[in-house]
């Protein structure tokens, strides 16, 4: 009985570092892979509830990947189980990333490093626009949905105000204004 | 003590940012600022060194900025502190997920959190764009030279493909790369 728990722990975090090592970019990308390895291949969870973990995901703090891999190692082991999956999921890109970092400075200082750098950064500008472009295909339809857009873009460029304060805000603004559609006998969408 | 720092910097960004991926970008620009961990070209560079490397944005930027700063434990101590909410919030959520999913304060919360999101990369668009087109300060000279141009017309390119085309980020920053050192070494920039 032992043996076998000891055997599924250190199969959830092999299964995870796999996830984590094959996911370039992070995110969405990472959906498909971890269905395919956790549902399709392990059968830990039904495609059913992993649609929920990534409903959950949404709507809680933190990276999807992180997200997944807790719930479903949890599903599958209790808490430990929870943490093997997670620890898998971080581990390759925490080592990858290290060796990077010991790198990345030292390449910068080559030319065909900054020749690529220059071009990327334009690159870089048009990801985080397609980013913008999808959050706001996701985003509520709403006129107050709207001004809470312009208004923390307005804090931001202008005033340089605190993001964190703006996140919180929105959260309670979206609160209140749900309680106050409630009372009309409207639902906030 | 930078430890704790990395580690409670960090932790705040895997509580309050929601959605993962790019929504992250504007509390960890505003985060890395504040603390001279990273100027607004590095992070850019680097989000585009996190796209061509396997795992999740906001793990890989606390990995590397925890290493920049405080060496091995101090990517440790970022890297902790960003998994660590996500971790403890979808353990509780994985018991009392019924009552999560119907409620009306989740999705009221929501519906604030999603629009947010939309305004705050916008706001982040604004400051990456000033650092790709605008790296030696607003001034009239900056479109007289070729590398003001050079960025634009890569940009355009980028963006074009990304939402007509729907290529993938790493392709992406392939192209802007080869792109920029192509230009470098006839001399554009």
């Amino acid at each position: 009985m032992k043996k076998e728990k000891l055997k599924l722990y250190f199969q959830i975090l092999l299964s995870f570092m796999k996830i984590g090592v094959v996911t370039f970019g992070g995110g969405y990308a990472m959906i498909p892979i971890i269905e395919n390895e956790t549902s399709t291949k392990r059968k830990w969870i039904s495609g059913e509830d992993l649609l929920d973990v990534v409903a959950i995901s949404e709507s809680t703090p933190g990276p999807i990947a992180i997200c997944a891999a807790t719930f479903i190692g949890y599903k599958v082991a209790g808490i430990i189980g929870a943490f093997m999956a997670t620890l898998g999921v971080v581990l390759p890109s925490f080592v990858i990333i290290y060796i990077i970092s010991i790198f990345l400075k030292e390449f910068n200082t080559y030319d065909i490093v900054k020749y690529a750098f220059t071009g990327i950064r334009a690159g870089v500008l048009a990801l985080i626009i397609k980013a913008v472009v999808s959050m706001f295909k996701k985003a509520p339809k709403h006129i107050l949905a709207y001004t809470i857009m312009a208004i923390a873009f307005a804090l931001v460029v202008i005033f340089s105000a605190n993001v964190l304060v703006i996140i919180l805000s929105s959260a309670v603004i979206g609160i209140v204004a749900s309680i106050i559609a409630r009372k009309r006998g409207k639902e906030l969408k | 003590m930078i430890y704790l720092i990395l580690f409670l910097e960090f932790f705040k960004i895997g509580a309050f940012t929601f959605g993962g991926g790019y929504a992250m970008i504007p509390f960890i620009q505003e985060t890395v600022i504040k603390h001279e961990w990273l100027s607004t070209a590095e992070l850019v560079d680097f989000i585009a060194v996190s796209e061509s490397t396997p795992g999740a944005f906001a793990v890989n930027i606390s990995t590397y900025v925890g290493s920049q700063v405080g060496g091995f434990f101090g990517a440790v101590c970022a890297t902790t502190g960003v998994v660590l909410p996500a971790f403890i919030i979808i353990l509780i959520i994985a018991k009392i997920y019924d009552k999560f999913k119907n409620s009306k304060t989740v999705k009221g919360a929501m519906f604030g959190l999603k629009s947010v999101v939309v305004g705050l990369i916008a706001a982040t668009v604004i400051s990456i764009a000033l650092e790709v087109f605008f790296a030696s300060g607003l001034s009239v000279s900056v479109f007289t030279t070729t590398t003001f141009w050079f960025s634009l017309v890569v940009f355009a390119l980028m963006l074009f493909l990304l939402l007509y085309k729907k290529l993938s980020p790493i392709i992406i920053i392939v192209l802007s790369a080869t792109l920029g050192i192509a230009a470098g070494y006839i001399g554009i920039i």
